[in-house]
């Protein structure tokens, strides 16, 4: 599915400091019955974020009017668990298109760079740089620069370096998605299907 | 040059390799269900794209379908809506359906290998991140997201960087009572959520060569929940044996020249390892979870580890025991249980309804808990009949309920209420995860025996 390309984004951020965000938090199973892709953005964290009753939990940091933005910084290990995509999705839908912090799980991680999510990870030094100048100054503008492949805390210009292959540098700064890629090269996959034994 | 089990499976699946970039990877065998394909399907539809290989995809319906009444129409409107794009998705390409009420419909991961469309030396994929289950055969196999389901269908290719590699040993015997689901939660225990995140694990020592077929899968199939992509066991004389005359399995002529191939897939003896782990069979008790991720687990008879003691953060560590209402040097034994779940891919097969009904022979099911007793499959429904297991459970005060996925993840009608305990067999205990509030110890079959018929956490071993 079509995303916006991601070129440098320059974003204040929300902070979410907790460890082992699995992607049951960040989208519960029961919001996973749509036959499109629609409206995930609403059920984000939809338990931290609300009560029984559908009220906001003004604790939660979503429902802090203070902290908003296009990117969120979340603790170690975010993402692991389930493979659903549609956790991908409702980070994008609610309007993030960054994700930073000092580890990912594996297959999160894929499915952000397919959706044009950009995981950036970090080291736990630098996350926690950028946890507390966000702290300090919930204004604080932080910017992703994909060409570059830095990221910087503006007010601070602390800044450090992350990694991205650069096939799926390039998906994200133009917007491609491998299935673009895969259609290219069915002659050599079907040639190299026939070969199998099974 | 020296070869992992891993690398000889990986390398004999790369159509292309990309400078800087991930391989582009050829999938045997694909599995869909009714909750992570309806995007993909319609991604295809608004490309104008066809599938591929329709014979190299299977369809069953699992996720969300309700465990009782599977004769009726399915209540809730959205479950229903998805199961019928699963089902008019694969009539339309042509793709096998093993739909609500068909007679091989069950979990994914349990009907599969059944069937025999898991096979050694395999890559194996689906929108879902216990696929891993199927490297019990010597199969890759991994979770992937929707945007690469429509890779597989459109393309049978995903993009994949290739993972680094793990060896996990376990040596020695098991003790009594100790079963692979507690081998599993042991070794998660050890390396946290995240420890091998980034690695293909790969199983070896006498503690899974002496193990069944199906107690493989429970252990692969746990793989993800220590960060892996997946996990994989070299397939031996046990693999053939399960595989042979199962249903799709080859057979006469191309079997055993399939076997002859599969017989030389195993790691090379001066292969190396990215990273390697051993551990003695010797230190494994009955395990149990304590908090809400399958990383927090201990052996049965210990008490919750104080914040200081664990690795990561005290704030997450807290926010944890909290949410289970539990405390730092609490003891698990004799917690309060409200709910049993026997079943899922992880537990859901013949073997666990035996070790199951080995405890609660002869014994009742304790009031204060409510059992739900699911079946991975209607073929272990069957032989859960054939076998008298059926008569033992009833006779010891529950009932079976019927194939699917029910409380794992509770998408369908089977959840544990807000601040409810359940002792449960299936592979996750986060927040909410088995319905909003519910509160979940993981565990084996034989200790979800044990809570069923005492009311508390208990175990198993003082049973046996």
């Amino acid at each position: 599915m079509a995303y916006d390309k991601f070129n440098i984004l320059t974003s204040t951020a929300v902070p979410l400091p907790l460890e082992n965000v699995d992607t049951d938090q960040i989208i519960p199973a029961r919001f996973l019955k749509a036959t499109k892709r629609e409206g995930f953005g609403d059920n984000l964290f939809r338990d931290w974020r609300y009560n029984n009753d559908g009220s906001p939990k003004q604790d939660f940091i979503l429902n802090n009017p203070i902290y908003s933005g296009k990117i969120l910084v979340g603790g170690k290990n975010f993402g692991s668990g389930s493979s659903r995509e549609h956790a991908a999705w409702a980070v994008y839908d609610y309007g993030f298109r960054c994700v930073v912090s000092s580890f990912f799980a594996d297959i999160f991680r894929n499915n952000c760079l397919n959706v044009g999510v950009l995981p950036v990870q970090v080291s736990p030094e630098f996350s926690e740089q950028i946890f507390n100048a966000i702290y300090d100054d919930p204004n604080t503008q932080i910017e992703v620069n994909l060409p570059n492949q830095t990221i910087t805390i503006l007010s601070t210009g602390a800044k450090e370096s992350f990694e991205i292959n650069s096939y799926k540098k390039d998906n994200m700064l133009n917007g491609f998605d491998d299935i673009d890629y895969l259609q290219s090269m069915k002659s050599e996959i079907e040639s190299f299907a026939n070969g199998l034994l099974l | 040059m020296s070869k992992t089990l891993f690398d000889k499976v990986w390398d004999s699946h790369v159509v292309r390799k990309i400078e800087g970039g991930p391989d582009v990877f050829f999938i045997d065998r694909h599995f869909i269900h009714e909750v992570t394909s309806p995007v993909a399907f319609l991604g295809l539809k608004s490309r104008g794209l066809k599938v591929l290989y329709p014979e190299r995809t299977f369809a069953t319906a699992d996720h969300n379908t309700p465990t009782i009444n599977q004769h009726l129409p399915v209540e809730d409107p959205l479950s229903a809506n998805q199961l019928k794009a699963l089902e008019d998705n694969s009539n339309e390409y042509g793709i096998s359906h093993w739909g609500l009420g068909h007679q091989k419909n069950g979990i994914v991961h349990v009907v599969g290998p059944e069937n025999g469309i898991t096979f050694p030396g395999a890559t194996i994929v689906c929108g879902d991140s216990h696929t891993s289950t199927h490297g019990a055969f010597g199969a890759i196999a991994f979770g992937i997201g929707t945007s690469e389901v429509e890779m597989v269908l459109s393309t049978q290719c995903i993009m994949q960087p290739k993972p680094k590699k793990m060896r996990i040993n376990v040596n020695g015997q098991l003790g009594k009572g100790v079963t692979p689901k507690d081998v599993a939660l042991y070794i998660i225990s050890k390396l946290t959520t995240s420890g091998a995140t980034g690695y293909f694990v790969e199983y070896a020592g006498d503690v899974f060569e002496n193990m069944t077929m199906e107690g493989r899968m429970t252990v692969c199939n746990l793989s993800i929940e220590m960060g892996a992509r997946g996990g994989m066991i070299a397939p031996d004389e046990t693999t053939f044996a399960y595989l042979k005359d199962k249903p799709l399995s080859l057979k006469g002529e191309a079997w055993d020249k399939a076997v002859a191939h599969w017989k030389t897939l195993k790691t090379d003896a001066d292969a190396t390892f990215d990273k390697e782990l051993t551990f003695s069979a010797s230190d494994i008790e009955p395990m149990i979870t304590y908090g809400t991720n399958p990383g927090m687990g201990m052996g049965i008879s210990k008490n919750i580890p104080n914040a200081e003691a664990v690795e990561g953060g005290v704030a997450t560590y807290k926010k944890s025991l909290d949410y289970m209402g539990y405390h730092e040097n609490d003891q698990m034994i004799g917690k309060k249980v409200d709910y049993v779940f026997l079943g899922s891919c992880t537990n859901g097969r013949i073997e666990d309804f035996r070790a199951f009904a080995s405890i609660v022979k002869g014994r009742k099911k304790a009031d204060n808990v409510t059992a739900w007793l699911v079946p991975g499959s209607h073929e272990v429904e069957a032989l859960i009949k054939e076998e008298g297991i059926l008569d033992i459970i009833t006779e010891a005060g529950f009932s079976l309920r019927q194939p699917g996925c029910s409380a794992c993840l509770a998408m369908n009608d089977d959840k544990i209420p807000a601040g409810k305990y359940a002792v449960s067999t299936s592979n996750r205990n986060f927040e909410g995860r088995q319905g909003p509030g519910s509160r979940t110890l993981l565990a084996s079959p034989l200790v979800a025996a044990a809570a069923a018929v005492t009311g508390v956490v208990t175990d198993p071993r003082d049973l046996l």
